[in-house]
């Protein structure tokens, strides 16, 4: 009920903007702000209070689902109907800066008193850029982590998560020993691609060569992470199957079929939902080991949203406004408490509900050591080919290297127009 | 000669601007390498020739989408058509009673939203806690996971659509079998012509031409199947096993914007079905001369 009523607050919202604008009688400016699914939602929360501290400025905030929110984006593009300010999945944001329909706001930071790059962990202030420009301020993180069965470790003699690659796959195996023949030590969906990447970007593989013109997966580098991972499933220590397939990941966690998950920040709040409070001392989260030969933590990948100002926009010094206050440390806190959505700014961390959470703290850690991935259009295109293209492999119907090369040579076909935009534009400066 | 212009000119400017122009600009578009970058700068588009239909042909992806399509077309195609004319004979039936209810219920399916039936399907299937299983589980039969198993995922949805699309070819086909005048029977029956015979050498010749229409109609239909496995599957899952063409062309195009090759695979799947309506016609043609 409560949600019918927001709804058709929304609603009327909307119709007071139109009729608003209509009747002229509106003098204060009007900030249109698209976001996507349930952050879309929560937002709204936060709205109040910026119209109380910018009297001037209108914020209209609308919902758009995630399925669909890319092409939404896309087509408002082309019909000139962007809105005014964005929420954008990170690796969207080197498409829609190539086709130029974001603006680079970098005199924009560089005046301002609250958004510096300083603020941000380096990890994710790189996924705003491209080709050297800022094309948006990190909004939330998302990242991947080890979430774990400090239980069964235990009983299979580990008293801590593991920290190298080496102690992984020992454990894995140790807790394989332990399980039911029918369960698994760990759980990595085979249609998921950032496992993979976030391994090959551990082992210091590029994923993308020559200015993110070539793929990078044949190297020495990536093979070693695949080779890790397609042992995982060849061993028999994860199970194949789609996330789809799994059922409930949750209950099956629970019950101690899966003893570790790869998996991300929204998983906090599931977990502490969906499982009953008996079953909270069962779980916990360990940032991600590393490569037997570099440092602990392990890399991770930096994904997550950021805001974003559209060229097409009339307000855009208003806009920025709304982007300085989602920034402001205490906003980002409420905003971690009404999404679950960890904070992309620093000192927003240091807020109690974050830094007495215990099972946020391997979130803490692991964003100090997050790496973007490739910044170029084509980039989720290229990974969920990598993925699904990878599967022949892990069922062992296809040697590893075969599939690897046969990955490089779909990449550089998906990658063809790049390298002849690239070249092209060398031409064009040339002349 | 100037009225007839005049008449003609409003219907051919709407066929020509809503029909043959979008037709020859996918045409035209299947030439080119139209993606992301052109939607910003349309210098960014290149005519490439024919390469996108080599790279096609030479897409395994594709040609996993064309098994499936053909899967569907050519296992749930006849399906359909076989339910609706059993449902159409039993209501056509003399000793049936309650007609006009039953051929309600029965079109009903297919004057609902698609979409909105998929979701409904979607928990029959449920693995768990699916009506369906429920069901086979009272004879014995162990619980199918639908539409996760990549075996099962196809003719779960097969099963929805011949539920969703026979009630328009059975009303066709009581109209059919309305057509046909009541002494062909009669002069059969006094030649002393069984119950199977009466069928087989009055009903289905008499029907030929209804099965031609609805065998060209849904096969057009079958051809393009798209809302099923976008709903159900999430987009042509597991493991591609309901990846059907539709799918892909519209993956291929809204999904990663690669505009030209995706207007390649919709030059390619209209011809095809434009090969087998003129198959359809040419089977009829020499049956019946």
């Amino acid at each position: 009920m409560a949600r019918l009523h927001r709804e058709l607050a929304g609603l009327f919202a909307v119709l007071a903007a139109v009729t608003g604008c209509a009747g002229g009688r509106e003098d204060r400016a009007t900030v249109r702000f698209w976001g996507m699914g349930r952050e879309g939602e929560v937002v709204r929360d936060l709205v109040p209070e910026f119209e109380r501290r910018n009297p001037g400025v209108r914020l209209v905030v609308q919902q758009i689902p995630w399925t669909s929110a890319h092409e939404k984006l896309l087509t408002a593009f082309v019909g000139r109907s962007t809105p005014d300010l964005a929420q954008l999945g990170n690796t969207w944001i080197p498409e829609f800066a190539a086709i130029g329909a974001l603006d680079p706001i970098d005199s924009s930071v560089a005046r301002s008193g609250s958004v510096s790059p300083a603020r941000y962990f380096p990890g994710v202030w790189a996924t705003s850029l491209y080709d050297g420009a800022v094309y948006g301020i990190p909004w939330y993180v998302d990242t991947r982590v080890l979430y774990y069965r400090p239980d069964l470790f235990a009983r299979a003699g580990y008293a801590s998560a593991p920290r190298t690659w080496g102690e992984w796959r020992d454990a894995m195996r140790k807790v394989k020993r332990i399980q039911p023949p029918s369960a698994h030590p760990i759980l990595l969906p085979t249609n998921e691609w950032e496992q993979l990447a976030i391994l090959g970007l551990q082992k210091g593989s590029p994923l993308l060569a020559d200015n993110g013109t070539r793929g990078a997966f044949s190297g020495p580098e990536f093979r070693a992470a695949a080779e890790f991972y397609v042992g995982i499933y060849r061993e028999g220590l994860a199970p194949i199957v789609s996330y789809s397939q799994l059922g409930n990941a949750y209950q099956e966690f629970g019950r101690g079929n899966i003893a570790m998950w790869m998996t991300g920040p929204w998983n906090l709040g599931e977990f502490r939902h969906r499982l009953p409070p008996a079953e909270q001392k069962l779980w916990m989260t360990a940032p991600l080991p590393a490569p037997d030969d570099s440092p602990w933590p392990g890399a991770s990948f930096s994904g997550g949203s950021s805001l974003a100002i559209f060229r097409g926009s009339q307000s855009k010094p208003e806009a920025w406004k709304v982007i300085e206050f989602l920034s402001e440390p205490a906003i980002q806190a409420r905003f971690y408490a009404l999404s679950g959505d960890l904070p992309a700014s620093r000192a927003a961390w240091d807020d109690p509900a974050l830094a007495g959470d215990e099972k946020a703290r391997a979130f803490r850690t692991q964003v100090e050591r997050v790496v973007a991935m490739p910044r170029v259009p084509e980039w989720e295109q290229i990974a969920q080919h990598m993925a699904e293209r990878l599967e022949p492999a892990i069922r062992g119907r296809e040697s590893l290297p075969a599939a690897l090369a046969a990955i490089d040579a779909d990449v550089d076909r998906i990658l063809e127009k790049r390298r002849w935009m690239l070249a092209h534009r060398r031409e064009q400066r040339g002349r | 000669m100037r009225a007839a212009a005049i008449f003609l000119t409003p219907g051919l400017l709407v066929i020509g601007l809503f029909f043959l122009l979008p037709i020859a600009a996918s045409l035209l578009l299947s030439l080119t390498d139209f993606d992301i970058y052109a939607l910003g700068d349309l210098g960014n588009a290149r005519l490439v020739g024919f390469r996108n239909f080599v790279r096609l042909l030479a897409d395994p992806l594709f040609w996993t989408s064309v098994r499936n399509t053909f899967y569907f077309v050519l296992v749930g195609g006849p399906l359909t058509l076989g339910v609706a004319l059993a449902a159409a004979l039993l209501l056509h039936s003399k000793l049936t009673r309650w007609k006009g209810l039953f051929r309600t219920i029965f079109f009903t399916p297919y004057i609902t939203t698609l979409v909105a039936v998929a979701i409904v399907f979607r928990y029959l299937y449920h693995p768990r806690f699916g009506g369906l299983n429920r069901i086979l589980e009272l004879f014995g039969i162990s619980a199918i996971d639908w539409l996760g198993d990549p075996r099962w995922a196809m003719p779960a949805i097969i099963l929805l659509a011949i539920w969703k699309n026979f009630g328009y070819a059975m009303i066709l086909f009581i109209a059919g079998l309305q057509a046909i005048p009541e002494s062909l029977y009669e002069a059969a029956r006094l030649d002393g012509a069984g119950r199977l015979q009466l069928f087989r050498r009055i009903t289905l010749p008499m029907l030929a031409p209804t099965f031609l229409f609805l065998g060209i109609l849904t096969t057009i239909g079958y051809f393009q199947f798209f809302a099923e496995p976008y709903v159900m599957t999430g987009g042509g899952g597991p493991l591609n096993a309901t990846l059907s063409t539709g799918l892909l062309m519209y993956k291929q195009g809204f999904r990663w914007w690669n505009m030209g090759y995706a207007a390649a695979i919709a030059v390619v799947l209209g011809l095809v079905i434009l090969a087998f309506s003129a198959l359809q016609f040419r089977i009829e043609k020499r049956r019946s001369a």
